[in-house]
């Protein structure tokens, strides 16, 4: 069987709903761990002991184990404790977790590495720690990092490929349904890679303008 | 915690991961060779071979391995390339992680400082002795933890051949998890052979690192 890719255009509008899938799931885990590795540096970084230890543990696990493995265990662990989720949003609880953990190694980083007067200087005009943190210390930690979390979101579009063994019909589904329709893998796997292609060509592009606007805001 | 069912198991888990370090240590010794190709090629002298090398990291970094692992496996055939599944996971995810190790090693090759090869020129070196006996044995240092890094990477990647059906840990703790219904268990059982795997390749990667460093 050689190649014959007059197929793949009857099937473009299928593919397409199914880049809107992955754009989405990619969007939303995106959101999900960019908000969870704040939540994640500031656990690490200033929680109590007894809720630190068992964060480490835990983010000990998700950096030293496949996200295939950590997406089967939520997809089918939560089913075990009860809770029966859509597909596509234990999808983003998983991506979004596993980038969450990625996120906050960077979020501690950069916290860690303002300079100290901004706290004290906040709390000395009478802001909390907390608020001082909030307001004073995280804003200025996340722009330094926004490079390389966007790096790990370019990585989190290409793993968002993963959901497909959990049944959601993003791009590489999309693409193994039409393969079961007509037998021709490679066509269809071709032009999934195409379109990954693009969306990361965009999402790169976007990339670099927010790096160079961070820089002129310096 | 079913600790019955786990001791009940594992022995098929070890089993597993004994394919997941196989695939991990091939894929590793695939990716490095495609990594120095790769390197080589971005950093010629010639412009075909350098516009060849950027598309190759440029094309492999932008789409996931998942799909070019089922491209090759499944759409492989087609056009003449028949792989078993564990064939197919060595060399998708070899040239896979070479395009990242592409990237480290040309990373670490220009980090060497450009008057070490002018120096070792000026001395009468021609210019693959200059790159052999002065600039690699320098770069050789600078890479070993980037590629650690990669290789880290790298095994936890091998997971994604459990898609194409090869027998090794994620997909052995996959069909224990529809079997059993014990996905809590079988992940924790799954998960330690990885961190084991994960942690004792870090410790002889920080050893090498050690071992080559300048005081």
């Amino acid at each position: 069987m050689g190649l014959d890719f007059s197929v793949v255009p009857s099937f473009m509008n299928f593919l397409l709903l199914g880049t809107v899938w992955t754009i989405a799931i990619t969007a939303a885990a995106a959101l999900l761990s960019f908000f969870g590795g704040v939540l994640f540096a500031v656990i690490a970084l200033y929680a109590p002991m007894v809720v630190r230890l068992p964060f480490r543990l835990f983010e000990w696990l998700f950096m030293g184990t496949p996200l295939l493995l950590q997406l089967f265990l939520i997809y089918f662990g939560l089913v075990e404790l009860g809770i029966d989720l859509p597909a596509f949003v234990a999808g983003v609880i998983g991506l979004g977790l596993h980038f969450a953990v990625y996120n906050s190694e960077l979020i501690q980083t950069a916290i860690l590495a303002v300079d100290k007067g901004q706290m004290e200087a906040a709390r000395t005009l009478g802001l909390s720690r907390t608020q001082a943190l909030v307001r004073v210390v995280i804003p200025q930690a996340v722009r330094d990092v926004i490079p390389p979390i966007g790096n790990n979101m370019i990585a989190l579009l290409k793993d968002s490929a993963l959901v497909s063994v959990i049944g959601v019909s993003e791009i590489t589904l999309s693409a193994q349904l039409a393969i079961g329709r007509t037998y021709r893998a490679f066509e269809f796997y071709a032009a999934a890679a195409a379109l990954y292609y693009v969306i990361n060509l965009g999402m790169e592009a976007v990339l670099r303008r927010v790096e160079r606007r961070m820089q002129l805001s310096r | 915690m079913d600790f019955a069912l786990i001791r009940q198991v594992y022995p098929y888990f070890l089993d597993a991961a004994w394919v997941t370090v196989q695939l991990s240590v091939l894929t590793t010794l695939l990716g490095l060779v495609c990594g120095a190709l790769g390197a080589a090629a971005r950093l010629s002298r010639f412009r075909g071979l350098r516009i060849a090398g950027a598309a190759y990291v440029s094309l492999i970094r932008g789409t996931p391995a998942l799909i070019q692992l089922f491209l090759l496996y499944f759409g492989g055939p087609q056009v003449g390339i028949n792989l078993d599944a564990f064939e197919a996971g060595v060399v998708g995810l070899g040239v896979n992680i070479g395009a990242y190790m592409t990237e480290t090693m040309r990373g670490a090759i220009i980090a060497v400082d450009k008057g070490q090869s002018e120096a070792a020129r000026t001395l009468g070196l021609s210019r693959f002795q200059a790159f052999r006996k002065v600039v690699l044995p320098q770069a050789l240092r600078l890479m070993i933890r980037p590629l650690g890094v990669n290789i880290n990477a790298l095994i936890k990647g091998t997971a994604l051949v459990a898609a194409i059906s090869v027998v090794e840990l994620t997909y052995t703790a996959q069909r224990y998890i529809g079997s059993t219904y014990k996905p809590f268990e079988m992940f924790m059982l799954a998960g330690i052979l990885y961190l084991v795997m994960i942690t004792a390749t870090g410790k002889v990667i920080a050893a090498l690192d050690r071992r080559v460093r300048l005081p």
